[in-house]
């Protein structure tokens, strides 16, 4: 644990991971189908969907409609409104942590945010759970027995579409945020037995 | 006596083609490695794009280089049922001309706009040669977005070359005529008859095109131009024929001198002149019609005078050198040194050297005038003269090592010569008689002599007999060697005369995808589908119609009268790579429309009986592009079928909605323009 900074140093890194969220996409869908040269990007983000160009939710939409699943409307996402709350007080609870320097805090901190990361995954897969499942019955195009959930993780093929989803930059930057705090945890507690004896 | 015209002129025919014909056999002068250097493979892009005109079609045709495969035909002077331009509400103002509306003309001259004397990829200009007319296509859209008509011309062949940053398309009338229009007799020619030469200044921001001033010269007929570049900036080289000012039979009657002459005009000695106020402005009527992009519609404008310089009051700005036989053409150099007469009756070819013409016109070394315009020594201006080069000279484009290559149209074939030695390198038969040649960037300062183009005027046995009339043909060579080498043939659409070649990495970059609707302002633009309705005013009927995968909206529509103007505007709202949608209907006495993702076009149609009349979309869009149409109702002339429209739902009774609608629209309308 030597070559490790010290606890308050992971801290503020853990912080700096988490603030990633603001700055990429947790997450990235991408389809890809031989009329649709470089494929089609779809970006989740803490506070909004984008994607290869700003018309890629119509243009996502108009395909999806033939199956009959629902349009995409971040409007209609909730999540997109209060996530990005809960991240900022997740920063600001960091914040007393890095002040008040104590482990039970780092630890507090660590355990929440990954149960709140936990959380956010299960909710992401209900998300494309009912996308791909909750279709329209009168849509144009019906096939015996498909449906359409996308992969949370790794790649699929549906219909002409191979869809791919994996994490992005923002995702990465929470799983460390993770990380970090907990290694601030266990720093601060091996500095402390080093000191007892 | 007739038949013995006729054999006559079959023995001439027989003899002009009889060079090429020993030549037919391809198998000897096409090299093995041909295919490889043609092959584009798929998935993979030509090196340029070779813009060419369209002669009689009035359009542009846009093909690869060095695969000759066509990947487009640019309306710009004639209708294009195609796509609906001209036909459809927006795009008809781009044909209005001082003779009313004129959906025909015949393109010449391809110009790509010039920076520095080199090809900057933003704008195409092309002449109409008819209704005498310049049209700038953009080349982000490839689109024609402007049409200017230039006044009291005639046969506007001689356009329009442009100066090397773009400052000025450089225009002259083929035919004289009487300035202004006159009720003359014909043979009073020598009097009456004038020619103008015309500047046209481009807008360097946004390429739009306005006639900045015309030059009252004498009666000849003014054939090509080229502008000087480099040492020669700032001056303009115009080729003329029939300097006998003959009027009939000019076959023979313009054909007798030995020498016709060249027009050199000092551009920069002429806006010192306009500045100082030495023109005088001429009623006249001519139209500028100008696309308004976002809109998409183009506004046209009477305008209603022009000013004119004559060379009588502005000393020191026009100039004649005499020129071999009837030339076609005065082709400069890269280094804007030398200037090639090509005499197209002459065996032999001119090279003028620009600096010497300078030193004659500083010693006065002139050789009388013409109408008061000057006539410089013709030896003082010669650099040298290309020995018997080949039969019927007619252009010349240049390679960077210092070389021309010139068509020869009697004797069908291509010769390499150098322009410094004027010695000949090379020669190669093309099939059949060649007009203009094209090199990427030939015309410039610095040309890529990798490839060349000829255009040939006679196509005959070259492909697959399609009938009497058959397309072009043009064929490719390599030029990168000491000797020619012919690697590609391939048919062009209609009849293109000059062309131009740019690298593709100029243009493909710019190439826009779509329209993006957000900046879409037309006023009768539909945005969204909760938007669209139906409107009558009198017999007037707006149609505010939205078109998506895979339906357009509304799909059903009652209260049409017989003898109502239904005016279908119509929204393509995606917004994505070729995803155009296009509206046909039955009934329709114009064309369809054929509308890009992010645009609005307007169809007109007229019922003119009573029933139940299906439109549909023509673009295969989807694979429920099939279910993509939907029914118009017309009821008799005064019955009193109310106006409803919907979607997948009972009709919608009409007003209340939409009168809100139009409330919402316009008050949006008057915010932008408060704006």
């Amino acid at each position: 644990m030597k070559f490790l900074p010290s606890p308050r140093v992971l801290m503020i890194i853990a912080l700096l991971c988490l603030a990633m969220v603001f700055a990429f996409p947790l997450w990235q869908i991408l389809l890809e189908a031989p009329q649709f040269p470089g494929g089609l990007q779809m970006y989740i983000w803490i506070n909004k969907i984008s994607g290869t160009d700003k018309w890629i939710l119509q243009n996502i939409n108009i395909l999806n409609h033939y199956i009959g699943m629902k349009a995409i409307h971040p409007d209609a996402i909730p999540e997109l409104k209060y996530f990005p709350v809960v991240t900022y007080i997740m920063l600001g609870l960091g914040a007393i942590a890095v002040i008040i320097k104590k482990a039970w805090a780092y630890l507090s901190w660590s355990v929440l945010l990954a149960a709140l990361g936990v959380l956010g995954i299960y909710d992401f897969y209900l998300w494309l759970y009912d996308y791909g499942h909750n279709l329209d019955p009168t849509a144009p195009i019906k096939v015996e027995g498909m449906t359409y959930q996308p992969p949370l993780l790794g790649g699929k093929n549906l219909l002409n579409f191979y869809v791919e989803s994996y994490p992005h930059w923002g995702g990465v930057g929470l799983g460390l945020a993770i990380v970090f705090s907990a290694l601030a945890y266990f720093k601060m507690r091996h500095n402390r037995t080093n000191v007892l004896h | 006596m007739n038949r013995t015209t006729n054999a006559l002129a079959i023995a001439t025919v027989a003899f002009m083609f009889l060079a090429s014909c020993g030549n037919r056999n391809t198998n000897q002068i096409v090299h093995g490695d041909a295919a490889q250097q043609v092959y584009v493979p798929p998935g993979e892009y030509d090196e340029f794009y070779a813009f060419l005109s369209g002669g009689y079609s009035g359009q542009v045709t846009v093909y690869g280089i060095p695969s000759g495969r066509m990947f487009k035909e640019i309306p710009v002077f004639s209708q294009f049922p195609e796509n609906g331009y001209g036909y459809n509400e927006e795009t008809k103002p781009m044909f209005n001309t001082s003779y009313g509306f004129v959906p025909w003309d015949d393109s010449h001259h391809i110009e790509l706009s010039q920076q520095n004397g080199e090809f900057d990829g933003r704008w195409l200009f092309v002449n109409g040669n008819n209704t005498p007319r310049i049209a700038r296509v953009d080349l982000t859209t490839f689109e024609t977005v402007e049409i200017l008509e230039i006044p009291d011309v005639a046969g506007l062949h001689c356009a329009p070359f442009i100066t090397e940053n773009s400052e000025y398309l450089v225009s002259g009338t083929r035919f004289s005529v009487p300035i202004p229009q006159a009720d003359v007799p014909i043979d009073t020619y020598k009097e009456n008859f004038k020619g103008l030469i015309n500047y046209v200044s481009v807008d360097p921001e946004h390429g739009h095109m306005e006639l900045a001033f015309q030059i009252e010269m004498p009666g000849f007929n003014y054939d090509l131009a080229r502008n000087g570049k480099g040492p020669s900036h700032g001056w303009s080289f115009l080729t003329t024929y029939n300097s006998e000012q003959e009027h009939s039979l000019l076959e023979v009657n313009a054909s007798q001198m030995d020498k016709d002459l060249m027009a050199i005009i000092n551009w920069k000695k002429a806006e010192e002149y306009l500045a100082a106020g030495k023109f005088t402005e001429r009623k006249t009527s001519y139209y500028h019609n100008l696309l308004d992009e976002p809109s998409g519609i183009v506004e046209s404008t009477e305008m209603t005078t022009t000013k004119i310089l004559n060379p009588k009051d502005c000393p020191d700005m026009v100039y004649f050198i005499p020129v071999p036989k009837s030339p076609h053409g005065a082709d400069v150099d890269p280094s804007g040194e030398y200037l090639v007469g090509n005499g197209k009756l002459s065996a032999d070819m001119s090279v003028y050297s620009f600096s010497q013409i300078m030193q004659a016109i500083e010693e006065k070394n002139f050789d009388g005038e013409f109408d008061g315009i000057p006539i410089i020594n013709y030896e003082a201006g010669l650099h040298g003269i290309v020995q018997k080069p080949g039969l019927g000279p007619l252009h010349t484009e240049f390679d960077e090592r210092g070389n021309a290559y010139t068509t020869f149209f009697i004797s069908s074939e291509v010769v390499k010569w150098n322009v410094e030695t004027k010695e000949i390198l090379d020669r190669h038969p093309v099939y059949y008689s060649p007009g203009h040649l094209t090199i990427p960037g030939g015309e410039t300062r610095k040309p890529n002599g990798k490839y060349l183009v000829a255009m040939n005027k006679m196509t005959k046995d070259r492909f697959l007999p399609t009938g009497p009339e058959m397309m072009h043909s043009a064929q490719l060579f390599d030029i990168t060697g000491d000797k020619m080498k012919m690697i590609l043939d391939f048919p062009t659409k209609a009849e293109p005369h000059y062309a131009q070649i740019i690298a593709a990495d100029m243009v493909a970059p710019n190439s826009k995808k779509f329209y993006p609707i957000e900046e879409n302002t037309h006023p009768h633009v539909t945005l969204g589908e909760g938007n669209t309705r139906v409107e009558r005013d009198g017999d007037e009927v707006h149609v505010y119609m939205t078109a998506m995968r895979s339906h357009l909206a509304p799909d059903n529509i009652e209260g049409f009268k017989v003898g109502d103007k239904v005016y279908f505007h119509v929204t393509n709202m995606e917004q994505d790579w070729d995803m155009p949608h296009g509206f046909a209907i039955q009934g329709a006495t114009n064309a369809e429309l054929l509308i890009m993702p992010g645009q609005t076009r307007t169809l007109l149609w007229e019922p003119k009986k009573a029933g139940v009349f299906a439109f549909y979309c023509t673009d295969f869009c989807s694979a429920l592009h099939q279910e993509m149409s939907g029914y118009a109702r017309v009821s008799p002339q005064g019955s009193d079928v109310p106006i409803k429209w919907g979607l997948n739902e009972a009709l919608r009774e009409s007003q209340e909605q939409a009168n809100a609608f139009i409330e919402q629209a316009k008050a949006n309308a008057e915010a932008r323009a408060a704006k």
